[in-house]
């Protein structure tokens, strides 16, 4: 077994997933039909962040997949595989954010922000409308257009609510050293 | 748990078999589905899917809303493509018949009509496929399914984790919610998009600090009972595989074969009515 | 009692052990010595180093969590630092105190088997190895079931039973009662000593409910306070002495009974268990404090605050789970909701906060029905205190966290502060009231939770499980707060708790929930004396009661009262002096 996958993130992997599947329904309406913001996503950008891209992979797919399956009772894999490659993409950075180490200052979130951009342009501007396209044959427009509305959502609830959590939660882990009592 | 779809315990064909049988077959299945366009081909797969759905005997009050929910996406899915590109059909199919006119620019030709058939068709092979899946299989024979299909044991481990925990952390949300709610922090009810962001913000943190806790408990209560010890792990669920599982992973080898073949042969995905 | 001239499977010599993120060490000197098939408790305070004893056992020291190590330890002949975690897993089980944190697998048969699995055991071998363990923790009749579908004392079961399939020498039991209602941890404790004499294993249990565990017999009390081992001796000998006051673990009540007394307890009188104790030389004692200890009587508002009538709920039709529950609380009181896990004590609070709609019957604050009420209008007049803080807190810093329910409420900035900074000063925490929550200890955890939820000026206060998972000094802590809040602020309190001496001791009345039907609503003291009723809600009734039947004493109920009253005035009395 290689170390890269220990116990640790094989856990991390199966409970972030679950949790992931449990926030399927969550959503936020955003005004536009038929478009709504992902709080679960903001989640998986998380466990990308923390754990790194291995654990955000799986957590995308399997999440994804067995949300899918157990809401909606069909999965569309066109849309599987964006999100296991946005789960690499912000975890391929996991040890320059330093989330745990309590290091996830303004540098850091500039960073992870332009990652996760990039990362949503890959995954919903690039390969969903291209799977969409080579398995469905759906028009090009059609696909591109539906995937610029993902990736507006996504960067959206990834930059706002995910930079929140990350930045709480580095704040919360590392350690605060000079804590005085006041009157 | 509220999820629609769940395994269901009963003495079908369908049900013996073993979660490997199932699982190859489903990813068969998904992959001939995506890759075909043949009509020909769609339809006995489609018929097929619905044969071994009856075999499985599953309710429809099982999945009445599944397919409600399915129908509803896949109607929207149609609209959107007919009025941001009514001729995709005439594109692929390189003729052009048109049934009636009405909003100009918008069409209706036969081929667009054909190629949404198609398209619908490609779905509705793979929701049955899903349905018998998720509905047949036990989850606990899950993982050590897709470690007999190669899939390494610490990958399939963290799927059966991943059902293991939905409903606790499912009932955590719902009371996490619920604490939030009494204190004001109203999920429903109108808010600006930033305030209700940061309304998620608040049910999430508590869910969030209880996850990697628990996933340092759960982590070393694995360790401590040896999970990752060696290469390979034994599974107690796991089921052998029979002669009717080797009947039906075989013939769908050869019927997925034998329909790409098919749907290739002329170098073209597309089984095309309209010209010769 | 075990033959002690057998051979040592575990040994501390000059052991200490410094975790690398702190900077003093939380074990020193550690000299233990625990032989084959002894049975051992290691008891002591929250922080005292007991959890950390067991993590060296099992390896998790230094495997998981680094840190120095002096001195020596083997365990069965080996060392654990160069075995590791799965070394030390063929000599070692170890039972964690969350039940569904160990419970891994999907069914009781799998969460069995899980060790067996990665030990690569054929499945043929397995399913006869699972079959005789399920037997031995009596669980067969649930090898199908989903860990959802399982109480947490049938949880513990089989963590115990997933444990032995390994056939391991040594059990580790890592404060097993935490989460159980008391007559579950007894049946635990059954099952542990059944356990131990049939296959002869070592068991290490460490827990601080002490009486619970004495329930059945154990062969020595290890005692740690700070770090250090105060105490290593047989209960008979410990009990004898005032060791376990001064470290802060609650003696059994009826020898802290014996001791206000003034008796002089001696090994020979057997103190171990109130059944074989014997009391008759103290018997003249015992009458004499139980006559000089007045009684205070409380008076109660005789306004109704929150009445609930003829209530009743359900999942589904077949299943009810509450049946025609109703009851009255007055302006006030402090009052506890009992019964044992899974008896309706949740569902009827997630009832009166909204959060289910009853199928019949109505809930009245101040006499109006509040069925009309959506759940944030209800939260403005009733606060809940969920069981763990971290459910609660969702906001990093501890101002901000308390202010929260009135932010959201668009109350004045100006009106925020000045109300958070004074329930902050109530809660104690208002010189912290800049400090990441993160930094604060789980006691003061929970107090900013209680303060997030008064700062809304609530009329009834709904606390669930204040106290579960805490030692003796911290349960006194929360306690002895909403005790005060209850008596200077005339705050309603209503607790939902499986602990009996929380109920004793600090409410005033109690109501005992079994099967979804109300049972009782009386006198704590009335409840835990009566024998049918603890029969019938699963409670365990207090050794006090025993005690008093030993010694004659009539009137068990107004002996627990006594016994209550005058240990409340030595708490007051001990705050006076500081």
């Amino acid at each position: 077994m290689n170390n890269r996958f220990d116990i640790k993130k094989v856990v991390a992997t199966g409970i972030g997933a679950a949790l992931f599947v449990v926030l399927t329904q969550v959503q936020i309406p955003t005004g536009i039909p038929n478009t709504s913001l992902q709080p679960r996503m903001a989640v998986l950008a998380f466990l990308s962040a923390v754990f790194g891209p291995w654990v955000g992979a799986l957590v995308g797919f399997i999440g994804h997949a067995l949300g899918d399956a157990l809401f909606y009772g069909s999965v569309w894999w066109s849309w599987v595989f964006p999100e296991a490659v946005f789960g690499i993409g912000v975890g391929l950075f996991a040890k320059k954010y330093a989330v745990k180490e309590g290091g996830f200052d303004v540098k850091n979130i500039i960073l992870f922000n332009v990652v996760q951009i990039i990362a949503n342009a890959i995954a919903w501007i690039g390969v969903a409308p291209i799977l969409d396209i080579l398995v469905y044959a759906e028009p090009a427009n059609k696909v591109f257009i539906q995937g610029a509305f993902a990736f507006v959502g996504d960067v959206l609830i990834v930059g706002i609510l995910g930079s929140i959590l990350l930045a709480v939660y580095s704040k919360v882990s590392g350690r605060s050293s000079s804590l005085k009592m006041e009157d | 748990m509220s999820t629609l779809m769940s395994y269901t315990r009963k003495d079908t064909p369908v049900h013996r078999l073993s979660g490997f049988t199932k699982l190859v077959f489903f990813l068969l299945w998904c992959i001939t589905s995506a890759l075909t366009y043949d009509t020909r081909v769609l339809g006995v797969m489609l018929a097929i899917s619905i044969i071994l759905f009856r075999i499985s005997k599953i309710q429809w009050q099982q999945i009445g809303v599944v397919v409600k929910v399915i129908a509803f996406f896949m109607i929207l899915n149609v609209l959107a493509i007919f009025l941001l590109s009514p001729y995709q059909g005439c594109t692929i199919y390189q003729s052009r018949t048109v049934l009636f006119s009405g909003i100009p620019g918008h069409d209706v030709t036969a081929e667009e009509l054909f190629y949404f058939l198609n398209m619908l068709m490609k779905y509705f092979i793979m929701a049955p496929a899903i349905f018998i899946f998720l509905v047949t299989t036990d989850p606990s024979e899950f993982a050590a399914s897709l470690n007999m299909a190669g899939v390494p044991y610490t990958v399939g481990y963290a799927i059966s984790i991943a059902i293991r925990y939905i409903p606790d952390i499912q009932d955590d949300y719902h009371k996490i919610k619920n604490a939030q709610e009494a204190r004001g922090i109203e999920m429903s009810g109108k808010a600006r998009l930033l305030q209700r962001i940061t309304r998620i913000a608040s049910i999430l943190f508590p869910l969030l600090f209880s996850m990697m806790e628990r996933i340092d408990v759960v982590s070393n209560a694995m360790e401590l009972r040896g999970f990752g010890k060696h290469k390979k792990r034994t599974w107690y669920m796991a089921k052998k595989l029979t002669g009717a599982d080797v009947t039906v992973l075989l013939s769908t080898l050869i019927f997925c074969i034998l329909a790409l073949f098919i749907t290739f042969y002329d170098g073209n995905r597309f089984y095309n009515p309209f010209i010769g | 009692m075990k033959q002690a001239h057998r051979n040592t499977i575990i040994k501390f010599e000059n052991f200490s052990f410094k975790y690398r993120a702190q900077t003093k060490p939380t074990l020193r000197d550690i000299n233990l010595e625990i032989h084959e098939g002894e049975k051992i408790l290691i008891a002591g305070p929250s922080g005292c180093g007991k959890s950390t004893i067991a993590h060296c056992i099992n390896g998790l020291i230094t495997a998981r969590y680094p840190g120095e190590i002096s001195g020596r330890l083997t365990v069965g002949g080996v060392v654990p630092k160069e075995e590791g975690v799965f070394g030390m897993s063929r000599k070692v089980g170890t039972v964690l105190q969350d039940t569904d944190g160990q419970f891994i697998g999907l069914t009781v048969a799998e969460d069995l088997a899980f060790a067996l699995e990665n030990d690569r055991v054929p499945q043929e071998e397995m399913r006869q190895k699972v079959k005789e363990v399920a037997e031995l923790v009596d669980m067969t009749e649930y090898l199908q079931h989903s860990p959802t579908a399982l109480s947490g004392g049938q949880k513990q079961r089989v963590s115990i039973g997933g444990v032995l399939t390994d056939e391991v020498p040594i059990l580790v039991f890592d404060e097993p009662l935490a989460n159980l209602d008391p007559a579950t941890g007894r049946y635990t404790m059954e099952l542990i000593d059944e356990i131990c004499k049939k296959r002869d294993i070592t068991v290490v249990i460490i827990e601080h409910r002490l009486e619970d565990v004495l329930h059945r017999d154990v062969d020595r009390i290890v005692v740690m306070s700070e770090g250090r081992i105060v105490a290593d001796m047989s209960p008979e000998e410990l009990l004898s002495t005032e060791i376990l006051n001064s470290v802060g673990v609650r003696e059994p009540l009826y020898v802290s009974a014996l001791k206000h007394a003034g008796a002089n307890i001696t090994p020979d009188c057997l103190p171990q268990h109130i059944q074989t104790m014997n009391v008759e030389p103290f018997r003249e004692q015992l009458h004499h404090w139980y006559h000089s200890t007045a009684v205070e009587a409380r008076a109660i508002s005789p306004k109704p605050l929150l009445e609930v009538k003829n209530l009743s709920f359900a999942y589904d039709e077949e299943e009810p789970v509450l049946q025609d529950v109703s009851f009255t609380i007055h302006e006030g009181e402090m009052i506890s909701l009992v019964g044992r896990n899974g008896a309706g004590k949740s569902t009827l609070a997630s009832l009166i906060c909204g959060f289910h709609k009853p199928v019949l019957g109505e809930i009245c604050l101040e006499g109006e029905d509040m069925t009309p009420l959506s759940i944030k209008e209800r939260g403005d007049k009733i606060g809940l205190v969920m069981q763990s803080p971290n459910q609660m807190i969702s906001k990093p810093m501890v101002f901000e966290e308390t202010a929260l329910g009135l932010k959201v409420r668009g109350v004045a900035p100006e009106e925020i502060e000045e109300r958070v900074n004074d329930t902050l000063k109530i809660c104690g925490l208002y010189p912290m009231r800049n400090w990441p929550i993160s930094a604060l200890s789980f006691g003061q955890k929970k107090r900013v939770s209680i303060a997030s939820i008064l700062v809304m000026k609530p009329k009834v206060l709904i606390l669930d499980e204040p106290t579960a998972g805490q030692d003796y000094r911290h349960y006194t802590e929360i306690m002895e707060f909403l005790k005060r809040l209850n008596q200077e602020l005339g705050l309603t309190i209503l607790m939902i708790t499986h602990d009996m001496h929380l109920m004793l001791e600090y409410t005033d009345r109690a109501m005992v929930l079994a099967d979804g039907k109300l049972l009782a609503d009386d006198l704590p003291s009335k409840i835990l004396t009566d024998e049918e009723l603890a029969k019938k809600a699963y409670l365990k009734k207090t050794s006090l009661y025993d005690l008093a039947k030993k010694a004659g004493i009539s009137d068990y109920s107004d002996f627990c009262q006594c016994f209550m009253q005058y240990e409340r005035n030595q708490i007051r009395q001990k705050k006076g002096d500081v």
